[in-house]
């Protein structure tokens, strides 16, 4: 099994705060970042999420206050299965008390029930199911960055609005997939659309020339890339080559992240249209931490899933801090208790049924004569207000809101 | 037909037989290395990724071209195959099939692990060279040159491969060679110079092939990783260390997997497989194998 562990140490050891740690289980605050570190969403997630996390605990001053915190990391490959072995061995054997990031939808799933059993604490950045704040919240679960109902909210909205009314879905065929066309199509119906037809491409695909072409000839206006990672990529790639923009078609990418305009160049990605929670050159204080986490990840810049770990951990430890314990259950309701506070997503809040509320920002790429250099990618068209930008609490069918 | 215009189904057969191609390109190199050298080579799809990394090297830090790279690229990992061949597997021969997979399998991982720490798993961008952008209407579908292009260069690799060792004389000392290196070595012929050059030659396939495929897909470390699976289905299906049966079934099975894209595309990743056991099951030496 290929399955690495690698831990760090982040913080030392400190022995005149042993009163402070009473309640803390064997006087360490124990993180795992569950991730793809070595497939198709590495680059979103992966060994980013560990730099993420470990920037978190650095910024909370963990040392200085006297808190021993550990980060560990491991690779799920995006197998549920593989994820939830990992995640039940964090939990019963190495006294991990929360897990953060796991990108792909059905491992996030899988980790949350498992989470759930345990009383310990999950906070999701790389999953993007709404059902994790609906049919499926969990009182130990936080959904931080995103999810399908604010993506498909936002870019469906927007491009239906501006005439985009006749829609085609190439999906990746799984939990995320299937929700992310879901919420699409419900938004697309509900402003006048409609769904031509839609296609189930296996995850991780390389050729999507069969796809495209079924898409072509179904005469839609819109090819709805209901899919991510390196499955956008090649889509998108494969898009330009098959002459469907020049055909009159469009493409709108549900999900897409920063390192996939950086893989695609900015000629076959300009005037792409989608929505992201995080972009680095929003302000000083995200220029600021954005640079310094390039410097610590080989110069790549940061996504919104990598933003969105650093701002989970660094609010699950002001919440360890303030409940004075690192029990799961207690900590997320003490994160939910408390209003958010940091650098990269502003002042925001966590819902009941978990769901972490900031604004979501509808971008376009930019023209590569319009582009500075590498990671100069967005401009921002507008800008949704948080209480708009995610699903109203009334409406995820979550069992916690009575 | 089956619900499915006769014109669109015409669009899915030739993307079919496009992505036999390389299917068939990198099982052709499978099926020699195998044939002659008697090693599993797991690292074709390393090498595969390789040869589209040096396109991309070749490009982006020497300005070298599409069409010398792809010259250039396969004689540059060819070599470093060969540096493989003579340092490594060369001590394996006379062991176990298992000792030399386990080798290249290793030696894969170690690559492609290198490269994802290097380069990141979202891929690199590589353009299509200037002579082939755009494509014809052919009625039926939009084809893209540089797929066209896919299509006549694989078909002309793989057949002068075949004519090679099939109808020459070199080719005739080849096989000579794997069937008795002892006897053919007496007639002063240099068999480990010949196997050294015949895995070469095989490694350079696997790059040529990533050069190809670098304007398609993403120039990424785990192009490889993700298509050696199904090349070993293919070789498996046509009968391990036949060139002609590795050749056919790699358009086939390409064929097969455009018709599934079509009518089932979730099982779309499965059926080579579903195709392999059958294959298994019937003729267990593969199509074109035959039973030693």
């Amino acid at each position: 099994m290929k399955r690495n562990l690698v831990s760090i140490l982040v913080a030392a050891a400190c022995a005149w705060c042993a009163v402070a740690q009473a309640q803390i289980s064997d006087g360490v605050v124990k993180i795992g970042v569950l991730s793809d570190m070595s497939s198709l969403y590495a680059d979103i997630g992966g060994p980013g999420s560990v730099v993420a996390a470990k920037m978190a605990v650095d910024d909370f001053g963990a040392a200085k206050k006297g808190m021993k915190v550990e980060i560990l990391s491991a690779d799920h490959q995006n197998k549920p299965d593989v994820g939830s072995n990992i995640a039940r061995q964090w939990y019963d054997t190495d006294q991990v008390d929360a897990i953060v990031d796991v990108p792909t939808s059905s491992v996030a799933l899988a980790v949350s029930q498992i989470t759930r059993d345990k009383g310990k604490a999950f906070l999701v950045s790389g999953a993007a199911s709404s059902d994790l704040s609906g049919k499926a919240c969990s009182p130990n679960t936080v959904h931080w960055t995103y999810d399908t109902w604010m993506l498909a909210n936002s870019t469906g909205g927007a491009i239906v609005k501006t005439g985009g009314d006749s829609w085609f879905f190439i999906t990746a065929d799984y939990a995320f997939g299937h929700a992310l066309e879901r919420d699409t199509e419900a938004v697309v119906l509900k402003s006048g659309g409609k769904v031509l037809g839609k296609v189930r491409a296996p995850l991780n695909t390389q050729d999507f020339s069969s796809f495209l072409l079924q898409a072509q000839s179904s005469k839609a206006k819109i090819i709805g890339l209901a899919n991510a990672g390196g499955d956008t990529i090649n889509s998108i790639k494969q898009a330009s080559e098959f002459g469907i923009i020049k055909g009159g078609q469009n493409l709108a990418g549900l999900l897409v992240f920063l390192s996939d305009i950086h893989g695609l160049g900015l000629d076959k990605a300009q005037g792409l249209i989608f929505t992201e929670t995080f972009y680095w050159d929003r302000n000083d204080q995200t220029r600021a931490w954005s640079k310094k986490f390039a410097a610590a990840s080989g110069g790549k810049y940061p996504t919104m899933v990598q933003a969105g770990v650093y701002s989970a951990v660094l609010h699950y430890l002001k919440a360890v801090e303030a409940a004075k314990t690192d029990d799961g259950t207690k900590v997320v309701a003490q994160m939910k208790a408390m209003p958010t506070d940091d650098p990269l997503f502003g002042k925001g809040s966590i819902r009941a049924d978990g769901r972490k509320i900031h604004p979501a920002y509808l971008v376009e790429v930019k023209k590569p004569s319009e582009s500075k250099g590498p990671y100069d990618y967005y401009k921002v068209r507008a800008t949704i207000p948080a209480e708009q930008a995610f699903r109203p609490l009334s409406e995820g069918a979550c069992p916690l809101i009575k | 037909m089956f619900g499915i215009p006769t014109q669109a189904l015409f669009g899915q057969l030739l993307i079919g037989l496009i992505n036999g191609s390389f299917y068939a390109l990198l099982s052709l190199g499978l099926a020699v290395i195998f044939g002659l050298l008697n090693i599993i080579n797991f690292t074709h799809g390393a090498q595969y990724m390789l040869g589209a990394f040096a396109a991309y090297f070749l490009l982006n830090k020497l300005g070298v071209g599409y069409w010398w790279s792809l010259l250039i690229a396969p004689v540059a990992v060819g070599a470093i195959g060969i540096a493989i061949e003579r340092l490594m597997l060369a001590r394996l021969y006379k062991l176990d099939h298992l000792y030399g997979l386990l080798l290249t399998f290793g030696l894969a991982l170690i690559i492609q692990g290198t490269f994802r720490h290097e380069f990141g798993s979202a891929g690199l961008p590589y353009s299509m060279p200037q002579e082939l952008v755009g494509g014809r209407n052919l009625g039926f579908m939009f084809l893209p040159n540089y797929r066209a292009w896919v299509i006549v260069a694989s078909l002309a690799i793989c057949l002068g491969t075949w004519f090679v060792i099939e109808r020459t004389k070199l080719g005739a000392y080849l096989r000579a060679a794997t069937e008795n290196p002892q006897l053919v070595q007496s007639f002063g012929i240099n068999v480990p110079r010949m196997i050294m050059l015949t895995y070469g030659f095989g490694v350079g396939l696997a790059a040529f092939a990533g050069v190809m495929a670098a304007p398609i897909y993403q120039v990424s470390p785990q192009m490889g990783s993700d298509l050696i699976i199904v090349v070993f289905a293919v070789v498996v299906i046509g009968g391990m260390g036949s060139i002609l049966g590795s050749i056919v079934t790699g358009f086939g099975v390409g064929l097969i997997e455009g018709l599934t894209k079509v009518f089932y595309p979730e099982a779309s990743n499965t059926v080579i497989f579903i195709i392999m056991a059958i294959v298994l099951l019937i003729k267990p030496a593969g199509l074109f194998g035959t039973q030693k």
